[in-house]
């Protein structure tokens, strides 16, 4: 059997008497859709945020390519191959959009220690960031003011800036989050071309977007991971239906 | 449509490169004439304002680049200039008055100070960063004060100005002037070509969102320290200038006054231009000057116009002007 | 260095801690309740001093000073804040320096235009004049006893205040969500007033109980002031029970330090350089402290807010 991509071991969480991450233990394989459902405040928004080394949990471990990074901050962890986009939009608003993407891009692309030459006129920056907005669908945005874009137009500049650095693991929270049915059917379209290419985890609500992107699916619900399945067993599975899908299907 | 509006984009980018090569030029311009303006007219002291505003000019183009492009709102700034100005008096004091040691050494004890106290400042944000460097700078103040052997709360006279490799290159006010306003240029050249570098869009990219730079893989803390250090150093610069240009170093160079009116040349100019900053010591040095021949306690009408500039003018002169370029414009 | 002498310094360092908690304990609560960073704080407790010495100049009498001076300095800080601060809550922090800096500017000049350079003094109470004996022999003033009395029991006032009344605890949830007390549907903008007049009351009595041991003088809120941000820093903005704490540790180890430096660097060095190194030193010797508190713990010894 493969390496896991990551590992969660017993991970827990509190806010004082608040208990969001319950003992989580979870693995993702290489090349893996793995989906995360739950409804609101199961804590599925906090346990990316660990994995992505912005909360640090209270016990537990944090394997990434076999490699304990529990302990490592957020930006080196981002170094070796972790990407995310955030489920409330956290993107560079006084850049231009291709700026956003490209500063993605920079940040794996040697030093950055230069303090000469113009950095928003390097091909060698801009021209992966130009194929990230492409693949997102937002390249004629290219040069608009990020703040200015539309909702929709921004989550397609969160997806972006996460796609640009070629990740091992990307982590999306929520990518589908308010946007309309057209965009949420291109960014579904994009994320089944990157299948296999990349190993991703997908935090999401939107249950049709899920069922058709997902390898496999666990559900949390109050902190704990209630089940990791295959589609089909979840969807079947009597406790998901009871605690989650059932409303979720109305 | 879509074919025009990138034209007029482009244009109007165009348009703002031109600007932003054209009044800093003119600016420049401008001061490399007063010494001629000043001959004409027999007032030398035009000469000394001017070298003033210049000296000012560099520290605050070096707090610009901390608080508007890097976010860092550091009410300690005025610690390096002191520092760098101290370097030249002890120095002098001690029978060293050659700029081939003392301008080096100014510029290495400020880096050090900032290198020192920007590793614990950068561990902190946003208010607690402000308090932080006003302490430090206070501290610095402080043993400058407590400094006996160099002339305590009194200060100390420099002998002479500082000569280079033994000749006195700089001894005419002229000269001087010149060096100063070589000093200038090169320290607005460096922190403009600074701001749009790789260096620079990380900075810039901290300052708009830097937990999200975080995510992305860039380490923002150790580029605020770069910058704070770099910050120091053209502070210590600007101070080396200071102590020649008066002859003289007190520990007022170095105190909290001195930061908060370096903050505000910084935001009368426009925070975040950097020609906002040598604009805003202009102004600032033409309103202290003009201000004190009508009233002693000239502080009593800068103040208040300071809240007013605060709640009405926001962006400073440089926001006025583009504010008022918009509403002539429909 | 006896212990008498060890003693009376430990006492000053008391009372100097108990006068930066008064300053500090309001300047927290502002940032800590609205996020406005209020130089103009320390102009507050300069205000203080001089209206209790101008008071006392028409009334004769300690108390009845006190009292007018702590309504007067109420009654301008509020002024203050319906002109101006209220304007700056939203603002960035950039230009709540900006602004409050230029009032400290108009301020510190226009006592010097009314009252003139020259220190001022404030009598003391006869009550509490002279001194009383401590062991040893040694004599120390009533009334830095007094003041240093004052100040805990207007500690305790606050912390029952803050614990256990609905205001308190209005101020404990709006330090942490202001915008959630709002929605809750208390007025905001009366809370806010209420936390600011009390603490410009605070920063005032402190001015005031000072004044008759100190030079009354324009900018002796300056350095008060940065003091008082390094207490709120070491305590963690927001907290009155780090204030508390961290004023009480500065003035100690700032009076003893600069009493005991050279002192305590003769036992290492020779006596020249001590004395050359002591003053400087000492005067280092809390920012120095603040620097190994917040390498630790960045957000000070008791952060109130969540960040």
């Amino acid at each position: 059997m493969a390496e896991p991509v990551l590992r969660l071991e017993g991970l827990r969480k509190s806010f004082g008497s608040l208990i969001v991450t319950d003992d989580v233990t979870l693995d993702v394989m290489p090349g893996e859709m793995h989906a995360i459902i739950g409804p609101n405040g199961a804590g599925k928004t906090t346990l990316i945020n660990q994995i992505s080394g912005l909360i640090a949990p209270d016990a537990g471990r944090i394997l990434f390519a076999g490699a304990d990074m529990t302990a490592l901050p957020p930006e080196t962890r981002a170094m070796r191959g972790l990407s995310r986009s955030f489920q409330i939009t956290s993107i560079l608003p006084g850049f231009p959009v291709l700026e956003n993407v490209a500063l993605a891009v920079q940040a794996r692309a040697g030093s950055s220690l230069r303090f000469f030459g113009r950095a928003a006129a390097e091909p060698a920056l801009n021209a992966p960031a130009m194929a990230a907005l492409e693949q997102t669908g937002i390249a004629d945005r290219a040069h608009v003011r990020a703040g200015d874009l539309s909702h929709g137009e921004k989550r397609a500049l969160e997806l972006a800036m996460a796609l640009a650095v070629q990740p091992t693991l990307m982590l999306l929270d929520e990518p589908m989050a308010g946007i309309g049915r057209e965009e949420t059917e291109r960014q579904v379209d994009l994320l089944l071309r990157l299948k296999g290419k990349l190993t991703m985890i997908l935090v999401e609500h939107d249950m049709a977007a899920v069922f058709a992107l997902a390898d496999r699916i666990s559900v949390m619900i109050r902190g704990r991971v209630l089940v990791t399945g295959a589609p089909e067993a979840v969807r079947a599975d009597p406790q998901v239906i009871t605690a989650y899908l059932g409303e979720q299907m109305e | 449509m879509p074919d025009v509006a990138l034209v007029a984009e482009d244009a109007r980018r165009h348009f703002r490169a031109a600007r932003g090569v054209v009044a800093p030029a003119l600016i420049f311009a401008a001061f490399a004439l007063v010494p001629l303006l000043a001959a004409w007219a027999g007032q030398k002291y035009l000469l000394d304002v001017a070298a003033r505003m210049m000296v000012l000019a560099i520290a605050a183009v070096a707090l610009d680049l901390l608080v508007g492009y890097g976010g860092l709102i550091s009410f300690g700034h005025a610690a390096f200039v002191g520092l760098g100005a101290y370097a030249v008096g002890i120095l002098s004091a001690e029978g060293i008055s050659d700029a081939l040691v003392s301008l080096p050494v100014a510029i290495a004890v400020s880096m050090l100070f900032a290198w020192l106290t920007g590793i614990v400042c950068l561990r902190t944000r946003g208010a607690y960063f402000i308090m932080i460097t006003l302490a430090f700078g206070q501290m610095i103040y402080f043993v400058a004060t407590s400094l006996e052997r160099y002339g305590g709360d009194n200060g100390l006279s420099v002998a002479a100005r500082n000569t280079v490799a033994g000749w006195p290159l700089l001894k005419t006010d002229h000269a001087f002037y010149y060096f100063t306003l070589a000093c200038l240029i090169a320290a607005y050249l460096f922190c403009r070509a600074l701001v749009v570098s790789r260096f620079g869009r990380v900075l810039r990219g901290g300052r708009e969102n830097a937990t999200r730079m975080a995510t992305i893989g860039f380490k923002v803390r150790q580029f605020r320290l770069v910058a704070y250090v770099i910050a120091g150093a053209l502070g210590g610069l600007s101070g080396f200038l200071l102590a020649n240009l008066t002859e003289f170093v007190a520990p007022t160079y170095m105190s909290w006054q001195q930061s908060g009116e370096l903050l505000v040349m910084v935001i009368l100019g426009g925070v975040g231009t950097l020609d906002g900053a040598i604009i805003g010591s202009v102004v600032y040095v033409i309103a202290e000057e003009w201000l004190s021949g009508v009233i002693e306690n000239w502080q009593v009408i800068f103040g208040p116009f300071l809240v007013l500039v605060v709640l009405f003018a926001h962006g400073g002169l440089i926001g006025l002007r583009r504010r008022l370029w918009r509403f002539g414009h429909g | 260095m006896s212990g008498t002498l060890v003693l009376v310094q430990i006492l000053n360092g008391l009372q100097f801690g108990v006068l930066l908690f008064l300053i500090a304990a309001g300047l927290t609560l502002v940032f800590g309740v609205m996020n406005f960073i209020n130089l103009a704080h320390g102009v507050q407790y300069m205000l203080g001093a001089y209206l209790a010495v101008a008071f006392y100049g028409v009334v004769g009498n300690f108390l009845a000073a006190l009292i007018l001076a702590l309504v007067a300095a109420l009654a301008f800080g509020l002024l203050l804040e319906f002109l101006i601060f209220r304007h700056l809550y939203d603002r960035d922090h950039l230009d709540q320096v900006i602004a409050t800096f230029g009032i400290i500017l108009f301020l510190n000049h226009a006592v010097k235009m009314i009252w003139g350079a020259a220190p001022l003094a404030l009598p003391m109470p006869d009550f509490f004049t002279g001194s009383i004996s401590l062991m040893g022999g040694q004599l120390y003033p009533v009334w830095r006893l007094v003041v240093i009395g004052a100040g805990l029991a207007v500690a305790a006032i606050l912390y029952l205040l803050v614990s256990s009344t609905r205001i308190g605890m209005l101020v404990r949830a709006g330090s942490t969500n202001a915008a959630m007390v709002s929605a809750l549907g208390v007025n905001i903008q009366r809370l806010f007033m209420i936390v600011f007049g009390f603490g410009t009351m605070l920063a005032g009595f402190a001015g005031i109980m000072i004044a008759p041991i100190i030079s009354v003088e324009p900018g002796m809120g300056d350095n008060i002031l940065i003091l008082a941000f390094v207490v709120i820093v070491i305590g963690g903005i927001g907290s009155i029970r780090g204030a508390f704490v961290a004023a009480l540790l500065i003035g100690l180890v700032d009076t003893l330090g600069r009493s005991f430096s050279i002192d305590i660097l003769r036992l290492m060095l020779s006596p020249s350089p001590a004395r050359m190194a002591g003053p400087a030193i000492a005067s280092m010797l809390i920012y120095v402290l603040m620097a190994v508190v917040l390498y630790v713990r960045p957000t000070g010894l008791f952060p109130a807010r969540g960040r």
